[in-house]
C-alpha cells in the first residue's frame, strides 16, 4: 500500500466525516441512531417484515412532506395541508361506502379537489399578494368547516375495500419481506416523481424563486405559474396521503389533524430552510423518516406519552440551530462550501453552498411572504 | 409627514373595513329584533376583544420585527396556572403572583428570542418548539385545572364602566402603551429597522439582535396578561386554556387583518386592534345569528382571505405610485416591473447577488 | 416626543378619572360564597373513593321510571321542589353548548332539536337560542353572561365544557331565579335546578375493566387507548379501569391517541411488534376500529375489548364476533334537558341529581341495537334514544345539523 493510496483514503473519510456533519448529514445520523435504538429495544424491528410495514405508516407523512418541501423552498407556507387530508378522508368515506363501482369516479374527485385547492392557494397567495400564511390558514379554516358541514361531522363510514386496499393491503406472498404494502410502492412512486422533478427546469426555478424572486424574474421564470405549480403539488401530496390514511386507518374526522404543522417540522428537520431556496427532496424525506421514528422510539420507551411534544420540540430546535450554526461557520471559512457541494442530490447542493450566508439558516427576514414595501420606511 | 400619513390611510382602511362589518352586522342583527349597541352585546363583543386583543398586541411587535410567535397558547395555560397556583385563593398573593407570572413569561420570551437571534432559527420553528416543549411541560405536569383565583382578582376579568369591560380599558391602554413606544422610542424605530430588513438595519449601525429579543420578550409578556385575564375570568388556571382559543393563528390572522405586513417592518398596533375588533364583531354576528359552528370556521377562512387580499392590493398599487413619482434609483425596477412578482425586502436581494457575483471570480 | 408623552399622560388620566367616577361592578356578578370557593381539591389525583363506590352501587341500581322512554328514568332520585318556577305561557329556553366538535356531541344535538320540534307541539317550550363555545370556556363565558343581559331567556340550558371554570357563570346564571339546568359534564355548585348527566366515568372505569378482567387471566396484557389527558369525565374511567386493573394483576399500558385511528393503529401495532396482547381497553370508542384491524394486518388473534356503543365498532364487533362489550356514555341524555325544562315550568318535582342509566351493550342486545341503528352513519351513537321522534330515522341519517 503506498503513500497516495493511504493518502486518498484518508482524504476520503474526511469527507465522509465532512458530510456527517453536514446538516442533512446529521439528521441522517440522528436516523441511524434511532433506528438502531429501536432495534437494541426491539429486535424484531429489523425484520424485512416489520420495516416494511415501518415505511408503510410514514408513507402518509413523508408524502406530505415531499409536497410540502415544494411550497417551502419557494419561500411559502402550506398550512392548509392538514384540512385537505381530513377533507379527502371524509369524502372517501362519505361518497364510495360500501359501493365499488364508485371507487374510481371518487378519486378522481378527490385529484380535482387537491388541485383546485393548490390553485387557489397559489394564485391567491401569488396574484391577490396575500401571504401564503394567511392564505393557507384561510383554506384551512374553510375546507375543514366545509367539509363538517357538509358531512354533519361524520362520514357513513368507511370506503369499500378496494379503496381501502391501497393503504392497507400490499402484494402478499414474497420472499424476504413477505408482504410489499401499496403504500410503499406509492411512497417510492412519488418520490421518483419528486426527484425528477426537482431536476426538471420547474424544480431548478422553484429553489431559484425562494431564494430570490425578483432575480429568479429577471432571470425569465415565471413566478406566479411556478409557484401555483408547488402549491397543486402539496395539495395533491395531501390528497394522495389521504387516500393512504383512509386505508391504513379507515374514516374519522381527527385523521390528518396537525398534519401541516408535522409535515412543516418533517421538511425543517430534514435541512430545507424555511423562507425558500434552500433544501433537497431527499431532505424532506429523511426529515419525516426520522421524525416518525423518533415518535416509534418513544413508543418502545417508557417515557410518559404526555412529553412527545416536548421532545420532538426540543430536536427541531436543535437541528435548525445546528444547521444554522454549521452554515455560519462556512461562511467564515469559503473552502468549506467544497463539502457541501459533494454531489449527492444535484440541483440545490451547489446552490446550498454558493449562497452566501447573508441571512443565516433562520433570520426571519429573508422569508418573502408578501410583496415586499418594508425598506422604504425610515 | 408624508410617511405618517400613508400608514394612516392603511389603518383607516382597517377601520373602514370594520365600518362596513359594523354596517352589516347592525342590519343582520336588528333582523333578530336584538340591538347591535345593546350594553350586554356591547359588553360581549368587547369581551371577546380583550383576550385576543392582548395576545395580538404582543403578536404584532414580533411580526414587526419579521418573525413570528406560534408558542403564545401555551405561554396562556402556563401563566394561567403560574398565576392561580401562587395566588391560590389569597387576596395577599395577588401581587406577587402577577409578577412572578410576568416574569415566568418574560423568560419565555427571552427563550424565544435568543434562540432566534444568537441560534439563528427561524422564528416559526423557534417558537413552535418552544411551544412544543411548554405543551409536553404543561401535559406532564397537569392533569387538570390548577389553583384559585380570590375574588380581589377576579373583578379584573368581571368587572366594567358601563357595557365597557374593565380588561378592554387594560388591553387598550396596553396598546396605547405598545403603540407609544413604537413610535416615539429608539426601540420602536430599531424593531421596525429590523423587521424592514435587517441588512439594511445592520448596515445602518442598529444592533439586531436586541429589538427582536425585545419584541420575543414583548410578545409573551402580552400572552401572559392573557393568560391572567382569562385565570381571573376562569377563576382557576387551566393547562389547555390558551389552546382552547387557537389564539396562535387567530392572534396572526388578526395582526394582519390589521394590515401589518407578515414579513415584517410595517404596521400598526391600532391596525391590530382594528383586526380584532372586526374578528370580534364577525364572532358576536355569528352568535346572534346562530350559526352552525362549522359554518363559522368557513366564514371566518374567507374573510381572512379576502380582507387581506383587498388591502394587499392597494398597497401594491399604491406603491407603484409613490416609487415612479418620487423614488429615483434601482426601487423603480421593483416598482414598474410589470411582472406581479412578490418582491422579496428589496434591500436584502441585491447583497446575495453581490456576493455570489464576488465568490466566482 | 413631548407630544406623544402629553397624549399618554392624558389617556392614562383620563382612565384613572373614568375608573374613579364610573366604576360599576357588573350587578350580575358577586362573590362566590367562601365555603366553595376552594378549587385546591380539584384534579391531582382523580381518583374519589367516595365518588366511585357512589357509582358502583348506582350501576346495579333498577331505574324509576317509564321503561320505554330511558330518557326519563332515574337512579335514586332525591326530588326537589319546583313550584317556583311553576308559570303559564309559552318559554324560551338558553342553551350554552361547549361544543359540536365531536360524533357524540353532534349525534346529540341533532337528538335534542328533534326533542325541541316535539315540544314545540305542546306550546311550553317554544323556542331555544343556542350559542356554541366551539371547545372554549372563555367564550363560554361570555356567552352565558349574554343571555343573562340579552337572551330574554326564561331559563337557561348548560352544557359545561370544563368543571371548575365554568361554575363562576353558572352561579350567575342562577343568580336570575331563572331555572338552571346542567347536564354532561358538572359543575362544582348545586345552585343548578337539575344537573343531567349518566352514572359516570367511573362506572365506565367498572364496567369495562370488569369485563376484561373476566374474559383474561392473570398477567395478561392490555393496551389502554385514551383520547387526551385532563378531562374529568375521560380521567375518572381511566382512573377506575386502573385501580381494578392492578388489582386483578393485569399488565396494562396506556397512550394518547387524541382519537385519531391512524395514531391508533400505530400505538397498537408497536404493541404487537413488542410482544402478545391479549385486551384493548379504550376510555372512548373513536377510532376503535383501526385498533382492531391492527390486529388484523399484523395477523394476531382478536383481543377482548372493550370500545364504546358507536356504530363502526358494533359493525366491526358484529362481522368479527370478537368477545367485546360497548360501555355506553349515554348519549340520549340530550333529550332530557328539554323534558327537564318543561316539567319544571309545569311545576312538577325534578331530581335534584338525575342520574341516568349507563347499562354497555353486550353481545346479547348487539343485534338489537344494530336492528334499530340500520342505515346510520358509523359516527352514529347506538343508544340516542331517538327512535320514537317523528324525524327518525331520516335527520339521524342524513346527520342534520343546524
Amino acid at each position: 500500500m503506498n503513500a497516495s493510496a493511504a493518502e486518498n483514503r484518508s482524504d476520503r473519510l474526511m469527507t465522509l466525516v465532512r458530510r456527517a456533519v453536514d446538516p442533512k448529514g446529521i439528521v441522517l445520523v440522528l436516523l441511524i441512531v434511532i433506528l438502531t435504538a429501536i432495534i437494541v429495544l426491539n429486535p424484531s424491528f429489523a425484520e424485512p417484515g416489520s420495516l416494511m410495514r415501518f415505511i408503510q405508516r410514514v408513507a402518509p407523512i413523508a408524502i406530505v412532506a415531499i409536497g410540502q418541501y415544494f411550497v417551502i423552498v419557494s419561500g411559502e407556507f402550506d398550512l392548509s395541508m392538514g384540512a385537505v387530508v381530513t377533507a379527502q378522508v371524509m369524502t372517501a368515506g362519505h361518497l364510495i361506502g360500501e359501493d365499488d363501482t364508485k371507487t374510481g369516479p371518487v378519486l378522481v374527485l378527490m385529484l380535482g379537489i387537491g388541485i383546485i385547492v393548490g390553485i387557489v392557494n397559489g394564485l391567491a397567495t401569488t396574484l391577490l399578494k396575500v401571504p401564503s400564511f394567511i392564505v393557507t390558514l384561510g383554506t384551512m379554516l374553510v375546507i375543514h368547516g366545509g367539509v363538517m358541514w357538509w358531512t354533519g361531522g361524520t362520514a357513513t363510514g368507511n370506503p369499500a375495500e378496494s379503496f381501502r386496499r391501497l393503504g392497507r393491503g400490499g402484494i402478499e406472498g414474497l420472499p424476504v419481506v413477505d408482504l410489499l404494502p401499496y403504500a410503499v410502492l406509492v411512497l417510492i412512486a412519488v418520490i421518483v416523481f419528486a426527484v425528477w422533478i426537482s431536476r426538471r427546469p420547474f424544480g431548478q426555478t422553484v429553489v431559484a424563486i425562494g431564494d430570490n424572486a425578483r432575480a429568479a424574474t429577471f432571470a425569465g421564470a415565471n413566478v406566479w405559474r411556478t409557484k401555483t405549480f408547488a402549491f397543486v403539488l402539496s395539495s395533491l401530496s395531501a390528497t394522495v396521503a389521504g387516500v393512504l390514511l383512509a386505508g391504513y386507518a379507515g374514516v374519522h374526522p381527527s385523521v390528518g389533524q396537525g398534519y401541516e404543522f408535522t409535515a412543516i417540522t418533517a421538511v425543517v428537520l430534514g435541512g430545507v430552510v424555511l423562507g425558500g431556496g434552500r433544501g433537497t427532496v431527499l431532505g424532506a424525506l429523511i426529515g419525516a423518516f426520522t421524525l416518525e421514528s423518533l415518535f416509534t422510539l418513544l413508543n418502545f420507551t417508557t417515557v410518559p406519552a404526555t412529553m412527545r411534544d416536548a421532545i420532538q420540540g426540543a430536536i427541531i430546535i436543535a437541528a435548525v440551530a445546528y444547521s444554522g450554526v454549521i452554515f455560519a461557520k462556512r461562511r467564515k471559512r469559503p473552502s468549506a462550501s467544497d463539502i457541501a457541494s459533494a454531489p449527492d442530490d444535484a440541483t440545490t447542493s451547489a446552490r446550498v453552498a454558493e449562497k452566501p450566508m447573508t441571512t443565516s439558516a433562520g433570520t426571519p427576514s429573508s422569508i418573502p411572504l408578501t410583496g415586499g414595501d418594508g425598506a422604504d420606511r425610515t | 409627514m408624508r410617511l405618517r400619513l400613508r400608514r394612516l390611510d392603511t389603518t383607516a382602511l382597517v377601520y373602514l373595513a370594520l365600518l362596513a362589518v359594523l354596517i352589516i352586522a347592525a342590519i343582520l342583527v336588528a333582523t333578530t329584533g336584538r340591538s347591535l349597541f345593546s350594553p350586554g352585546n356591547i359588553r360581549d363583543i368587547l369581551t371577546g376583544m380583550s383576550v385576543l386583543g392582548f395576545v395580538a398586541i404582543g403578536q404584532t411587535l414580533v411580526i414587526l420585527g419579521a418573525s413570528l410567535d406560534l408558542s403564545v397558547p401555551y405561554v396562556m395555560s402556563l401563566a394561567s396556572l403560574v398565576a392561580a397556583q401562587t395566588m391560590n385563593g389569597s387576596d395577599a398573593m395577588v401581587v406577587p403572583a402577577v409578577l412572578l407570572t410576568l416574569v415566568v413569561t418574560a423568560g419565555i420570551g427571552l427563550a424565544n428570542g435568543l434562540i432566534v437571534t444568537v441560534l439563528g432559527v427561524h422564528g416559526f420553528v423557534a417558537t413552535l418548539g418552544v411551544g412544543l416543549i411548554l405543551k409536553g411541560y404543561l401535559d406532564t405536569n397537569y392533569q387538570g385545572t390548577e389553583g384559585s383565583v380570590p375574588w380581589s382578582f377576579q373583578l379584573f376579568g368581571a368587572t366594567g364602566i358601563g357595557p365597557v369591560p374593565i380588561s378592554t380599558i387594560v388591553m387598550l391602554a396596553l396598546a396605547a402603551l405598545v403603540a407609544f413606544i413604537l413610535v416615539r422610542t429608539a426601540f420602536g424605530h430599531h424593531l421596525f429597522a429590523v423587521g424592514g430588513s435587517s441588512e439594511v438595519a445592520r448596515l445602518s449601525g442598529v444592533r439586531q439582535r436586541l429589538p427582536l429579543i425585545g419584541a420575543h420578550i414583548g410578545s409573551s409578556v402580552c400572552a401572559g396578561l392573557a393568560g391572567l385575564l382569562l385565570a381571573s375570568r376562569l377563576g382557576v388556571g387551566s393547562p389547555t386554556v390558551g389552546s382552547q382559543g387557537s389564539y396562535d393563528l387567530l392572534s396572526i390572522a388578526a395582526v394582519v387583518l390589521g394590515g401589518t405586513v407578515l414579513m415584517g417592518g410595517r404596521g400598526s398596533i391600532w391596525g391590530t386592534i382594528g383586526g380584532v375588533a372586526i374578528f370580534a364583531v364577525l364572532d358576536n354576528l355569528m352568535s346572534v345569528m346562530q350559526f352552525n359552528p362549522f359554518l363559522k370556521d368557513v366564514i371566518r377562512g374567507l374573510v381572512i382571505i379576502i380582507a387581506v387580499a383587498l388591502y394587499a392590493r392597494r398597497r401594491v398599487i399604491a406603491r407603484r405610485i409613490r416609487f415612479a413619482a418620487n423614488a429615483p434609483g434601482p426601487n423603480i425596477a421593483t416598482g414598474s416591473a410589470p411582472a406581479p412578482a412578490p418582491a422579496p425586502a428589496p434591500a436584502a436581494a441585491p447583497a446575495p447577488a453581490a456576493e455570489t457575483g464576488g465568490r466566482s471570480q | 416626543m413631548r407630544r406623544g408623552v402629553r397624549t399618554a399622560v392624558a389617556i392614562a388620566g383620563a382612565s384613572a378619572l373614568i375608573a374613579l367616577a364610573g366604576c360599576t361592578t357588573d350587578p350580575s356578578v358577586e362573590p362566590a360564597d367562601e365555603g366553595d370557593g376552594g378549587g385546591e381539591e380539584s384534579s391531582q389525583e382523580w381518583f374519589d373513593q367516595e365518588l366511585y363506590d357512589k357509582q358502583f352501587e348506582e350501576r346495579d341500581v333498577v331505574p324509576e321510571g317509564p321503561e320505554d322512554k330511558p330518557y326519563l328514568q332515574m337512579i335514586n332520585p332525591e326530588m326537589g321542589e319546583t313550584s317556583e318556577f311553576k308559570a303559564e305561557g309559552e318559554k324560551k329556553m338558553c342553551f350554552a353548548n361547549a361544543s359540536i366538535s365531536n360524533p357524540w356531541r353532534q349525534t346529540g344535538w341533532i337528538t335534542m332539536n328533534e326533542q325541541l320540534k316535539e315540544l314545540k307541539k305542546d306550546g311550553v317550550i317554544t323556542e331555544m337560542e343556542t350559542r356554541d363555545a366551539q371547545d372554549n370556556d372563555d367564550t363560554q363565558i361570555a356567552d352565558i353572561d349574554y343571555f343573562i343581559s340579552e337572551g330574554d331567556c326564561d331559563g337557561f340550558i348548560i352544557s359545561p365544557n370544563s368543571t371548575a371554570a365554568i361554575t363562576p357563570a353558572v352561579e350567575r346564571a342562577c343568580e336570575t331565579d331563572k331555572p338552571v339546568i346542567v347536564f354532561d359534564r358538572g359543575v362544582e355548585t348545586d345552585c343548578a335546578v337539575t344537573f343531567i348527566h349518566p352514572i359516570g366515568g367511573f362506572a365506565w372505569g367498572i364496567d369495562t375493566s370488569q369485563f376484561l378482567i373476566d374474559n383474561l387471566s392473570e398477567g395478561d396484557k392490555v393496551v389502554a387507548l385514551r383520547i387526551l389527558p385532563g378531562v374529568d369525565v375521560l380521567e375518572q374511567r381511566w382512573a377506575a379501569a386502573d385501580k381494578l386493573f392492578g388489582e386483578a394483576g393485569i399488565e396494562v399500558v396506556d397512550y394518547f391517541t387524541e382519537g385519531d385511528p391512524a395514531e391508533i393503529k400505530k400505538v397498537v401495532s408497536d404493541e404487537l411488534a413488542k410482544g402478545d396482547v391479549q385486551g384493548i381497553w379504550m376510555d372512548a370508542g373513536d377510532g376503535a376500529v383501526s385498533a382492531i384491524e391492527a390486529f388484523e394486518d399484523g395477523g394476531k388473534d382478536y383481543p377482548v375489548m372493550t370500545g364504546e356503543d358507536e356504530l363502526s365498532f358494533l359493525r366491526k364487533w358484529k362481522e368479527t364476533e370478537m368477545t367485546a362489550l360497548a360501555p355506553v356514555y349515554t348519549n340520549f341524555q340530550w333529550r332530557t334537558p328539554l323534558l327537564a325544562a318543561e316539567m319544571i315550568f309545569k311545576g312538577e318535582e325534578v331530581p335534584t341529581e338525575w342520574v341516568l342509566p349507563q347499562s354497555p351493550i353486550t353481545a346479547g342486545d348487539l343485534d338489537e341495537y344494530l336492528d334499530r341503528n340500520e342505515g346510520m352513519p358509523d359516527g352514529h351513537y347506538a343508544k340516542f334514544g331517538g327512535e320514537d321522534m317523528s324525524g327518525f330515522p331520516e335527520v339521524w341519517q342524513d346527520r342534520v345539523i343546524p
